[in-house]
């Protein structure tokens, strides 16, 4: 696969081949040397449009774990508000030799248009564009579960069966939208928990069972339930009430987290609204996996930039 | 350039064959094999005439917006197309909302003699949507303007609808509604539904046009006024007219080539390009819109031509201008999507391009091909075929969806008040146009 632009065109063998490299790369976490000489001399940019910490850093240290030579590019805002635009941007970069770029940005599909606009050549790596993808999430996400489920006997497995079940704005996440293409991918049955407000138009046709009811998706007790991050601005926007009810109907509470059963896993993508979306309770709870999932992003990553700059096979986005 | 066109051997709207003499910017005869020595002679054989066609729709950017496109670029644009006259837009900076501006557009659409440059007078102040524009004193003005439209922005106020149609009225004005609520597409980059959930895209809803629409018939149904609906895209919309008119409702509506041809789908590689207002919608509202236009429910078809330089498409979509420009590959794609589909016959063609937008504009004449008229005449080869491309562009801004669509047709000649701005697909030198044209005009 020459670039990892979304989750949606990913075939299942090129999939689990990348959980795969990702468990050898965990097996290196475990050794007192953590360094790979894999991407020694290869140069990649971090170029980012938008704020963001743990991603970030989540590629950063998978770069330099590979030994590449990392170079950093925040730009705040959009290209056109700072004055040059992406195609500047791309060209810039493609006349510096560079080898790879991880990009996040808010508009939806930038990603895309630097891999197939031909103003550079290198691979391109979706580290989340707007409400559209963020693959590596997805891919971190399905390697946790397969750590959580299946625990040694994961390589070369999909996730069969399992029952998923995703909650929250779904409307504006890219996260969501990359898992449920991901888990449909691998085997997985999802279920989608939303407010009718926060559900995408024309979600019917897609793999996923919708329910408005948290109670009857937790009821089925899942192998796993994903939180979604709920930005305050919704509020403003009046997709719901208030942040009470938010946390009433559709948040994780304390007292949900109680009725669940041992076997259910927690997940969340990070950054919590503690109180909002997930109670303490939940989230600091043994069968959360909420840090596992920023431990495995570094493997993933690192398995993602190991396949597509040393040309393993099968292209996953062209 | 003689003064005297013989055109001989063309198909009169697709109906009968005949020769017809232009003399004096006027036709002068129509009829078989006529003679005028010394006239210069086209051979039009298999060639249909038109009436010139008549945009309601464009917008040619100047004053204000000069690197996308200036008046004499979008007359040359509108000629290549086969229009004769066109209705400029009120979008420009300073927006046309007083007199002295819509009577500038009107002067340098006369010095460059490619077309009738009608100006339209903006609804409101600045397009702010909050106060009328000087309406009576654009309408008494040189440019005498008649149509008045916010296009790019909704008049969504409801009293300052019903009071611009009701004061209108004194004049003989029509107000031209560009329908989108605002509140329901905030941010809105395409048509909402699966495509632009699975893209992240903020969607459009075609409810937000379908509102304003059947909110607006009912405003004029109510006070007894005209209105004319701009671009519809959706299938909702032709309902909504479509019942207004059944019961009586003076209302009229266009729908752009674009939106007769093109659906959601092209939004996928995120190519702005594709990104236009309102949004490409899907291939049942195209089925819709062609059938609207079939059965009359829709009067027009308007180019909504919109300029836009390359940087502002070759970036990230959200970040896009929306738009596309039209002008030149209009008449292809009325006759690939509604004649060569048999929905339309060249004299409806000739009523949905030129008479009735003339009509809804008020212009003079009935474009019918008859002696007496003004010489505005348009030939139309609909035998050929061609891969669109961005050479076929004569506007300043590259900005076509069509590129590698195989379009049916191309106009050949394009005749207005008597002197050639098109001869053989090619269109005339600016100097030769502004000389016909002062000598005419």
């Amino acid at each position: 696969m020459k670039h990892l632009l979304s989750t949606r065109d990913l075939d299942r063998a090129t999939a689990i081949g990348i959980l795969d490299v990702a468990l050898d790369m965990a097996a290196l976490g475990t050794r007192d040397v953590k360094k790979l000489p894999a991407l020694r001399g290869k140069t990649i940019v971090n170029l980012f449009y938008e704020d963001s910490t743990r991603t970030r850093i989540s590629f950063e240290a998978a770069e330099k774990r590979l030994s590449a030579d990392v170079i950093n590019f925040s730009a705040k805002g959009s290209s056109v508000s700072k004055g040059e635009s992406l195609k500047d941007t791309a060209q810039t970069l493609d006349a510096m030799g560079i080898d790879a770029v991880v990009v996040r940005h808010s508009s939806s599909g930038a990603p895309h248009l630097l891999a197939h606009s031909g103003w550079l050549d290198v691979p391109i790596v979706n580290a989340g564009d707007g409400t559209h993808e963020h693959p590596t999430q997805a891919l971190l996400d399905a390697f946790t579960l397969r750590e959580s489920l299946f625990g040694d006997g994961a390589r070369g497995k999909g996730l069969d069966g399992l029952n998923i079940v995703i909650v929250g704005d779904i409307l504006h996440s890219r996260v969501a939208r990359s898992n449920i293409w991901l888990l449909a991918t691998l085997g997985a049955n999802v279920t989608v928990v939303a407010p009718p407000t926060l559900t995408p138009p024309g979600i019917a046709t897609w793999p996923v069972h919708l329910t408005h009811s948290l109670d009857d998706a937790l009821a089925a007790s899942p192998d796993a339930v994903m939180m979604l991050r709920i930005q305050s601005e919704r509020m403003k926007a009046a997709f719901f009430p208030n942040a009470r009810e938010y946390a009433k109907f559709w948040g994780l509470t304390a007292a949900r987290y109680r009725r669940l059963g041992e076997s259910t896993i927690i997940m969340h993508p990070g950054p919590m609204n503690r109180g909002l979306e997930i109670s303490s309770e939940a989230a600091d709870s043994p069968q959360s996996v909420i840090l596992k999932q920023v431990t495995n992003g570094v493997f993933v990553r690192m398995a993602v930039l190991f396949t597509v700059l040393t040309g393993a096979k099968g292209d996953v986005n062209e | 350039m003689s003064s005297e066109i013989l055109i001989t051997g063309a198909s009169l709207m697709g109906e009968s064959t005949a020769d017809i003499l232009l003399r004096d910017g006027v036709i002068a005869a129509v009829g078989a094999k006529l003679q005028a020595p010394g006239a210069h002679v086209i051979d039009a054989q298999g060639l249909i005439a038109l009436p010139g066609l008549v945009d309601l729709h464009t917008h040619l950017r100047e004053p204000g917006f000069e690197q996308s496109e200036t008046v004499l670029t979008g007359s040359r644009a509108a000629a290549a197309g086969g229009f004769t006259t066109v209705f400029a837009m009120a979008n420009t900076n300073p927006v046309a909302d007083n007199a002295g501006v819509v009577e500038q557009v009107k002067r340098l659409g006369d010095e460059a003699g490619y077309v009738s440059v009608r100006p339209i007078g903006a609804v409101t102040v600045g397009l702010a949507g909050e106060t009328l524009a000087d309406l009576g004193s654009m309408a008494t003005s040189r440019a005498k303007v008649s149509v008045f439209s916010d296009d790019g922005k909704c008049v969504h106020d409801s009293l300052l609808m019903r009071r611009a149609m009701e004061y209108v009225k004194s004049f003989g004005g029509v107000i031209a509604q560009h329908a989108q609520d605002p509140r329901l597409t905030i941010d809105a980059q395409m048509n909402e539904g699966e495509v632009s959930s699975r893209l992240g895209l903020n969607g459009w809803p075609a409810v937000a046009e379908e509102s304003i629409i059947a909110r607006d018939v009912l405003l004029a149904e109510h006070i007894g006024s005209r209105l004319h609906i701009c671009h519809l895209s959706t299938a909702g919309s032709v309902d909504i007219i479509r019942s207004a008119k059944a019961r009586g409702v003076d209302v009229t509506a266009e729908v752009t080539p674009h939106h007769l041809l093109l659906t959601e789908e092209l939004a996928e590689n995120y190519d702005a390009r594709f990104k236009v207002n309102p949004p490409l919608r899907t291939a049942v509202d195209v089925q819709a819109l062609r059938a609207a236009v079939a059965d009359g429910t829709i009067d027009i078809v308007a180019t909504d031509h919109a300029p836009h330089p390359h940087d502002t498409k070759d970036c990230e979509w959200d970040q896009a201008s929306f738009g596309m420009v039209g002008l030149e590959s209009a008449l292809p794609i009325v006759n690939t999507t509604l004649v060569a589909t048999g929905l339309l016959t060249w004299s409806d063609v000739a009523r949905v391009l030129s008479q009735a937008p003339a009509q809804i504009g008020s212009l003079d004449g009935t474009r019918t091909l008859s002696v007496g008229e003004v010489a505005d005449v348009v030939l139309f080869d609909p035998s050929t075929s061609r891969e669109w491309s961005t050479d076929d562009v004569v506007s300043r801004s590259k900005n076509t969806p069509f590129t590698g669509v195989t379009l049916a047709g191309s106009v050949v000649h394009t005749i207005r008040h008597g002197y050639l701005t098109v001869t053989e697909g090619v269109v005339v030198d600016e100097d030769v146009v502004a000389q016909a044209g002062g000598f005419h005009g």
